[in-house]
C-alpha cells in the first residue's frame, strides 16, 4: 500500500488531533471489541503488547502480543479506518500464547490487544505508536 | 489465484520431543486494503489473505484471522511444541478463494 | 489550511525526533556475515566526506533489525522468486541462467564491480543491462523492463550472494569519461528547487528533511525493500524519485545519464559492503 503525499498530510492532521484530544475508541472499534468479548467487562492483567514507540513508517509496524493463559488475542488499531487488525487463536500445540506480525497504522494512534483468558475473562493492554511522516516522496 | 503468491516458512529440521520451536512465515501478497483509490478515483477492491492456520500432524498450533491492516507480504511468528516426528501444514486463505499450502517435515530425536 | 497542517506536522515531528545523526550499531547478517556499514572514504570522496556511511545507520531500530535476518527481510522472498527464474529455461535457445553460470552463488563478486566497462560493447554496463544482454543474445528471450519486477528480483538475487563483499567499481581507464559525466550530474542543480544530489546527500547528510533522516545516499544496499511501498526498488527508480522531488523533468531509468550517475554514486561507496536487498524507509 503506497503512502501518498496526500495521505501523509491527512495522517499528519490526524496526529495533531490525536495529541490534542483525549483518545477514544471509534464506534467501529467499540463494535469490534463488543463482538469479541460479547459485552463482558475488560480488565487489566495477563496480556502484553509490544510495539515501537515511534514507527519509521506506518506501512510496516512490527508488533508482538503475549500472554500466559490467553486462548485468543485480538489486536485493534483504533485510529485506522477499519480498526480490527488480527485475531490469534492458540491451538493445543501452541508452545506459548504469543505471536508477532507487521501491521499498518494510518497515523499516530493507540494499538490495543484484548485477550480472552482460559477462565473466560477478558483483559487488555494498549500502547500509543507515533507514526512519522517521510522526508522526500522518493 | 492472485499473481505470483509465494509462501516462505522457517522451521528447524530437527527438535527434541516436547521442545519449543520458533516458526516464522511470510507470504508474498499485496494485501490490497480496499481503502485505496486508483488514478481515476475508483476504489481498488479489497484483496487480502484473510486467514492463516498452522497444524502439526492434524492438531492445531495457531489459527489467525487477518484484516486489511496487516502489512503487504504478511509476516507471522509464533511458537509450537512438537511431541513427535511429523509434518507442519501451513495454509493461507485468499479473499479470491485461493488456498496456498506449504508442508514442512520435522524429525524428533 | 493544507500548508498550515504541513507546518504544524513538521514542528510536531521535529519535537519527537531528537537527533538525526547516524546510529552507532553493527550489522551482522544472520549472526554470521559481518557487513561493513562505515568505512574510510575512498580517494573519490576523501576531500568531501570524513567517513562513508551506509543508509542502514540512518534507519530505526526495528528497520535495522529486519535487515539483519534473512527470514525477517521481506526482500528475500523476491530473491527466492528470482532463484526459481534463475533455474528455469526460457527463450528460443531453451537455456536458463544456470545453464551457463551454474548455481546463483557462482555470481558472488559480480554485484560489487557493476556498473562496469564492457570492452566488446564499448560501453559502461549496469547489472540490468548485462542481464538483458544475456536474455536477448544468449537465451533468445524478451528483455525485461529496466525497473520491472522480474528485473529487480534478479538483481536482488545477484546482489544477495555478494553481501559482505566490498563495493569496488573501477572508475579509471575506459570507464573514466562515463564516471566524469556521472560526477557532473551529481553536482548539477536540477528542478524548480535547484537541488543537486550533493545539496542533500553531501552537504546536509545527518540532518533532517521534514521528518526523515538525510543519508549519504549510498547505493550499496540496492535493490532496496522500502517500507513505504512494500516492494523492492531499483536504484534508477530511486534516482528518478529524487530528481522528481527537485521538481525537475527526470531522466528515464536505463538512460545514459542514470547509468553514469550510478557508476559515480557507486564509486562514492567503494569499500562499503554490498547489502542488497536491504531495508529502508
Amino acid at each position: 500500500m503506497q503512502l501518498t503525499r496526500r495521505n501523509a498530510i491527512l495522517m499528519g492532521a490526524g496526529a495533531i488531533l490525536m495529541t490534542g484530544l483525549p483518545l477514544r475508541a471509534s464506534a467501529a472499534g467499540e463494535d469490534a471489541i463488543a463482538a469479541f468479548t460479547g459485552g463482558a467487562e475488560v480488565g487489566e492483567g495477563d496480556i502484553k503488547l509490544t510495539a515501537p514507540e515511534i514507527a519509521e513508517n506506518g506501512n510496516t509496524v512490527p508488533i508482538e502480543v503475549s500472554s500466559d493463559s490467553a486462548t485468543e488475542i485480538m489486536v485493534l488499531a483504533l485510529g485506522n479506518p477499519t480498526p480490527p487488525v488480527a485475531t490469534f487463536k492458540f491451538g493445543p500445540l501452541a508452545a506459548s500464547r504469543s505471536a508477532s506480525t507487521r501491521i499498518r497504522l494510518a497515523g499516530t494512534q493507540d494499538v490495543v490487544a484484548i485477550a480472552k483468558l482460559e477462565d473466560g475473562s477478558f483483559v487488555k493492554a494498549s500502547t500509543t505508536v507515533k507514526v512519522t511522516i517521510g522526508g522526500c516522496g522518493g | 489465484m492472485a499473481e505470483g503468491v509465494k509462501p516462505r516458512v522457517k522451521v528447524p529440521k530437527t527438535a527434541s520431543a516436547g521442545e519449543v520451536i520458533v516458526i516464522k512465515t511470510l507470504i508474498s501478497h499485496k494485501m490490497e486494503s480496499g481503502q485505496r483509490k486508483d488514478g481515476d478515483g475508483n476504489v481498488i477492491p479489497r484483496s487480502i489473505i484473510n486467514r492463516f492456520t498452522c497444524d502439526f500432524n492434524g492438531e492445531n498450533v495457531v489459527d489467525v484471522t487477518l484484516e486489511p491492516a496487516i502489512s503487504t507480504n504478511p509476516y507471522l511468528e509464533f511458537e509450537a511444541t512438537v511431541p513427535e516426528s511429523g509434518e507442519f501444514k501451513f495454509t493461507w486463505y485468499d479473499d479470491d478463494g485461493s488456498v496456498y499450502e506449504e508442508i514442512k517435515k520435522i524429525a524428533v530425536e | 489550511m493544507k500548508r498550515l497542517t504541513v507546518t504544524f506536522t513538521a514542528g510536531l515531528m521535529a519535537a519527537t525526533l531528537a537527533s538525526a545523526d547516524p546510529v552507532d550499531d553493527t550489522l551482522v547478517l544472520n549472526g554470521e556475515t559481518e557487513i561493513v556499514t562505515r568505512t574510510a572514504p575512498s580517494p573519490v570522496v576523501a576531500d568531501v566526506l570524513d567517513e562513508v556511511i551506509s543508509g542502514w545507520h540512518y534507519r530505526g531500530t526495528e528497520t535495522r533489525a529486519m535487515q539483519a535476518d534473512d527470514f525477517d527481510n521481506p526482500g528475500m522472498i523476491f530473491v527466492e522468486k528470482a532463484e526459481d527464474v534463475w533455474n528455469a529455461s526460457e527463450g528460443s535457445e531453451g537455456k536458463s541462467c544456470a545453464d551457463c553460470h551454474g548455481a546463483s552463488e557462482e555470481m558472488a563478486g559480480v554485484r560489487p564491480v557493476y556498473p562496469k566497462w564492457n570492452e566488446e560493447a564499448g560501453e559502461v554496463r549496469t547489472l540490468e543491462m548485462q542481464i538483458n544482454d544475456c536474455r536477448e543474445d544468449r537465451m533468445g528471450a524478451e528483455p525485461w523492463k529496466y525497473t520491472g519486477g522480474d528485473m529487480v528480483n534478479m538483481t536482488a538475487l545477484i546482489s544477495s550472494v555478494s553481501r559482505g563483499m566490498p563495493v569496488d567499481v573501477a572508475i579509471d581507464g575506459p570507464a573514466e569519461s562515463t564516471w566524469e559525466q556521472g560526477k557532473d550530474l551529481y553536482y548539477t542543480r536540477f528542478g524548480q528547487l535547484e537541488l543537486a544530489c550533493a545539496s542533500c546527500h553531501e552537504e546536509n547528510n545527518g540532518k533532517m528533511i521534514r521528518a526523515d533522516h538525510l543519508s549519504q545516499g549510498q547505493i550499496n544496499g540496492f535493490p532496496v525493500y522500502r517500507l513505504k511501498n512494500s516492494k523492492l526498488n531499483a536504484v534508477h527508480s530511486r534516482f528518478k524519485g529524487c530528481v522528481r522531488d527537485t521538481r525537475a523533468e527526470t531522466f528515464a531509468p536505463g538512460s545514459p545519464e542514470f547509468i553514469a550517475l550510478e557508476l559515480y554514486v557507486a564509486s562514492r561507496g567503494n569499500g562499503l559492503s554490498v547489502e542488497g536487498p536491504s531495508i529502508r524507509n
